[in-house]
């Protein structure tokens, strides 16, 4: 029998790297070297030309006209749905709700799901590596109904406490809002554990995939996830667009976020009746073009296929990983065993600031600071970290510019 | 190969970062501030002792932050000490119109010992780091014990 991994699909890195055209510039006299990815991923030119074409030739308002072009928009956009649809596994596509972004989608929730549901004593559960955005709008939430938020901690290596995690799912446990994937730390939570451990006592979870969404294939029929959410920018789509996955029983269920046009099948003074899913969650003209766009980057990113980018990411940090563990003075946050392409780090007695400010100058983009992960700098006692996170079109070479840069931030410290 | 970035990073940045001068708690300050900058989560809390007639008798910090701001910090210290109140914010409005580059025709000599973060112009990004020490001071002399931002 053959027990053989299944052969790598040829990654041609090179020829990747083409279909990003702000990839070769130059950055104060260097090649960039774009290790921000975590932060927002550059967008290959299949996205941008679809935003040209569009906008050159199909693009009008969408579910309204009867005029040809506000027929082809609806089209795209609707066809856009059904990409994320299909890239998701979602049951339905009227499962999929076009938000702003992640952080929208999930103050969606907070509101629509949780605000007339949750009362006094409520418990929202959460963990300790949340992004700010999977904090503050339960914080609100708990200061609208008086529910109590609490957090799941994380151990040194930045691995989620499992047992903790057990013996905080209460009978009082509302919903488990928790990210896929740290945006500070890079460890990829067990989320089908949880999702299974938190349906055991029929609390419902939402995923927060902002950071897993570039770096594997998400199946929320086989997650049982009862939210997912997502931003497009991530994903080598346009900023702005983001996207919320519910289940279809749990979206009927919810009153609309906001009020105005498109959510309302019939509006009088006197009463108005919303519109069905998705739509009464979509008030107002949405994000036409980057709705469309985002379909053109999942048409992307499924062209190379979400196994073949992750093969590449992970070979990417296990080098990056370990030329840094080299480095005297360097200390790497987020150990965890399954962690996704994120290496967040400090030097001894250099603040990360200043590390970003000199690779800067040898054209290596990063991202020093606090991550919007205040909760998480406290836990490790530090005020920020230096992050280099990588993408789908970064190369050994350049993992191997950021190890001599962070070799030079040392030597010009000294 | 790394000039420019010597505009920034100057040998008495680098050695008031190594080894800040006044960085100390003062039990008898009269005056005590936190600034906090949230984009980076850098803090300071500056201890001021200022007396009757408005003469900044001593100035000390403590905190965690960049080469830039414990620089500028430790530099404040030094040249603040002994100034009047109200000198001390003339200087800090001169720092601050170089820092963020809204004077084109810079005097450094204006600056005195301070033209070493004149540099600072260059980076957007990095502003709020020399001027951190220097909000605090502001809201210090203006005694608003009060957790000051630089946002």
């Amino acid at each position: 029998m053959n027990t053989a991994p299944a052969a790598v699909p040829a990654f041609d890195v090179a020829r990747i790297r083409k279909d990003f055209p702000i990839l070769g510039q130059q950055v104060h006299g260097k090649p960039l070297v774009y290790l921000d990815n975590a932060a927002t991923a550059q967008k290959p030119k299949a996205v941008l030309d679809c935003i040209a074409k569009v906008y050159t030739e199909d693009y009008a308002n969408v579910h309204r006209g009867v005029h040809t072009l506000s027929q082809r928009a609806t089209e795209l956009f609707e066809g856009a749905r059904e990409k994320v649809q299909r890239h998701l596994n979602a049951r339905h596509s009227h499962e999929i709700v076009f938000t702003r972004g992640t952080t929208e989608a999930i103050n969606l929730v907070a509101q629509s799901y949780g605000r007339p549901r949750f009362k006094a004593g409520d418990e929202i559960l959460i963990t300790a590596m949340e992004h700010h955005s999977n904090i503050v709008p339960w914080q609100m939430l708990c200061e609208q109904t008086g529910a109590v938020l609490k957090v799941v901690p994380i151990d040194r290596t930045g691995t989620l406490e499992l047992d903790r995690f057990e013996a905080l799912l209460s009978n009082r446990t509302r919903l488990l809002a928790v990210a896929h994937m740290s945006n500070a730390l890079g460890t990829i939570n067990p989320v089908e554990t949880l999702i299974e451990q938190a349906h055991r006592r029929g609390v419902p979870v939402l995923v927060d995939g902002a950071q897993a969404i570039p770096h594997m294939a998400v199946d929320v029929q086989a997650l049982d996830c009862d939210f997912y959410a997502f931003s497009g920018h991530k994903l080598y789509g346009p900023a702005g667009i983001g996207i919320l996955y519910g289940k279809e029983e749990l979206l009927n269920k919810m009153p609309p976020y906001q009020g105005g046009g498109d959510m309302i099948r019939r509006v009088t003074f006197e009463k108005t009746e919303y519109n069905t899913l998705p739509y009464k969650f979509e008030a107002g003209t949405p994000s036409i073009v980057d709705a469309i766009a985002l379909g053109a980057a999942i048409d992307y990113v499924n062209g190379i296929g979400m196994e073949t980018i992750a093969g590449h990411e992970q070979r990417l940090l296990a080098y990056a990983t370990e030329q840094a563990l080299r480095i005297p003075g360097l200390e790497l946050f987020g150990q965890a065993a399954e962690k996704g392409a994120i290496l967040s780090f400090t030097l001894h007695r250099i603040h990360p600031h200043d590390i970003g400010t000199i690779l800067d100058h040898l054209g290596i983009a990063i991202r020093a600071g606090h991550h919007c992960a205040m909760p998480v700098m406290d836990f490790f006692g530090i005020p920020a970290t230096a992050r280099a996170s990588f993408g789908l079109y970064n190369t050994f070479e350049e993992v191997d510019a950021l190890i001599a840069g962070i070799h030079k931030v040392i030597e010009v410290f000294g | 190969m790394l000039d420019q970035i010597r505009d920034l990073y100057q040998e008495v940045v680098f050695d008031h970062n190594r080894n800040p001068r006044n960085f100390r708690v003062m039990e008898d300050a009269n005056r005590t501030v936190e600034g906090f900058n949230p984009l980076c989560g850098d803090r300071i809390t500056l201890y001021v002792k200022i007396d009757d007639a408005g003469v900044i008798r001593d100035v000390s910090f403590q905190g965690s932050g960049c080469a830039i701001s414990t620089a500028s910090a430790s530099l404040m210290t030094e040249i603040v000490r002994n100034m009047h109140e109200s000198e001390a914010h003339a200087l800090f409005e001169t720092f601050h119109r170089i820092a963020t580059g809204k004077d084109d025709a810079v005097n450094l000599e204006e600056l005195g010992k301070l033209a070493v973060l004149a540099g600072v112009r260059a980076y957007p990004a990095r502003v709020k780091c020399a001027t951190l020490a220097w909000h605090s001071l502001e809201a210090a002399l203006e005694n608003q014990e009060t957790t000051v931002t630089t946002e």
